[in-house]
């Protein structure tokens, strides 16, 4: 099966395809629209900042061909931002696949932003792609916006606010943290998706 | 609950980690890669690579030990040193780090930290800062701690801060290798003075020193090097003993 990782100016690529290496599956980073398509499994990662990234991927005609994939898709963490309608980041239109905005984190005393770091995550629906085993587990975080708890939402986490840990709406799934760097736990979470 | 974090930092020379004591006098403490899977597998939380080869040659082999660490270890990791420009993050980044940290250099051109934080985000660019007390203050110090400047520490923070870091990494240099416990006062007032995670450096000695710089200190994470390299400490233990002392840490 061939795993696609989506190639756009806000990839953290090489740590997703290092996750897959040691999983021992060889990813394609590619924005070819047909290996892209054709693919068994498509990974949206990301590590950047929201306009930026949208205006990237709508000059490519990659947000049509993401919203238009059939296969298994799993956005990680401003993967996750951009599948949904809107983002405060910057004041941005993205995806619509989720169809909620992202926010950024409030200002509270004595509560640091970015959310940075290792936190607890609650599995609150079966269908996402975190495994029961890693239902109260800690993964990584690095974000400082945030997508309110909604009905795709299939895990949370408490931090200012509980926000969506994790997303799915049919075959698009999503995960704010990265699970490609939250250890052991990650590596279960990616390969649970590449199983689906 | 977001998690204290414990990160092992590696200085590393000619590919291979040393630790100083007071910043002199390097002892071999091993390979970085093997030692920081060792840490990982041991509930290390993130890890820093810092390189203190100045040499070319050096360099290469830090940013090949940078690709070996991404392909290995499977927990975040900040590389730093010698840092000066976009463009030497933008090789850090693409060789596999998730964080830089700059130090001598921000403070040297304040302006490198807006550019790395509009270019790669705010949570790439952690802002490492050296200091010692000195005549009632923290003055800051570059090159390693070898040559002091005028700026004091929590008004360089904050301006790091409104600059665009996303975390501030303070080593106090009147702490650091005494094993006497972190600087809490000063890494406290630091806490509640800039609005991203704090990580104390310099002072670790004993277990209880970490639940002191995470109640008292207010610290986001602590970082410390020989205690762990040369197994005076080990990380689950130390992660255990917190455990038990209430303090919210990944077991």
């Amino acid at each position: 099966m061939e795993v696609a990782v989506i190639k756009y100016n806000a990839g953290n690529n090489f740590s997703v395809l290092c996750a897959l290496r040691r999983l021992g599956v060889e990813a394609v980073v590619t924005d070819d629209f047909d290996l892209i398509r054709n693919a068994g499994k498509v990974i949206f990662p990301g590590v950047g900042e929201a306009s930026s990234a949208m205006a990237y991927l709508r000059d490519k005609g990659l947000d049509s061909l993401i919203k238009s994939l059939q296969q298994p898709v799993l956005g990680i963490c401003i993967g996750q931002q951009l599948m949904c309608r809107h983002s405060q980041e910057g004041d941005t239109d993205c995806l619509g696949i989720f169809d909620t905005d992202v926010l950024r984190f409030p200002a509270v005393d004595g509560m640091k932003i970015p959310h940075m770091g290792w936190n607890t995550i609650k599995v609150t629906s079966p269908a996402g792609v975190i495994p029961q085993s890693a239902a109260n587990a800690f993964v990584y975080y690095v974000h400082s916006y945030y997508v309110p708890v909604c009905e795709a939402t299939v895990a949370t986490t408490d931090y200012i606010v509980p926000f969506s840990a994790s997303m799915r709406k049919d075959n698009f799934f999503s995960t704010q943290f990265h699970p490609e760097k939250s250890g052991d736990v990650g590596e279960m979470i990616i390969k649970n998706f590449l199983e689906l | 609950m977001l998690a204290k974090r414990i990160i092992p930092c590696l200085d590393v020379k000619d590919g291979k980690t040393v630790k100083g004591v007071n910043f002199v006098n390097f002892r071999d403490a091993g390979d970085p890669v093997a030692l920081g899977k060792k840490y990982s597998e041991e509930g290390a939380d993130e890890l820093v690579y810092l390189d203190i080869t100045a040499s070319h040659e050096g360099r290469k082999t830090f940013i090949d030990l940078v690709t070996r660490v991404a392909q290995n270890i499977n927990i975040p990791f900040t590389v730093g040193g010698g840092i000066g420009s976009v463009a030497d993050v933008e090789t850090l980044l693409n060789a596999g780090a998730d964080k830089v940290s700059v130090n001598s250099s921000a403070l040297r051109n304040p302006s490198l930290i807006g550019e790395i934080a509009s270019r790669f985000g705010s949570q790439v660019c952690v802002l490492a800062i050296d200091a010692r007390f000195t005549d009632g203050d923290w003055l800051c110090y570059v090159n390693g701690g070898r040559v002091p400047v005028q700026r004091h520490l929590f008004e360089w923070a904050k301006e790091g801060v409104d600059r665009g870091a996303g975390e501030i990494l303070f080593t106090s240099m009147d702490h650091d290798g005494v094993k006497t416990g972190f600087a809490c006062e000063a890494l406290a007032r630091l806490s509640e003075e800039v609005s991203v995670p704090v990580i104390a450096s310099g002072g670790a000695g004993e277990c209880s020193h970490f639940y002191d710089v995470f109640t008292a200190g207010k610290a986001d994470a602590a970082l410390a090097a020989g205690i762990f390299h040369f197994n005076e400490i080990g990380i689950a233990g130390l992660k255990q003993y917190l455990y038990d002392r209430n303090i919210n840490v990944r077991l």
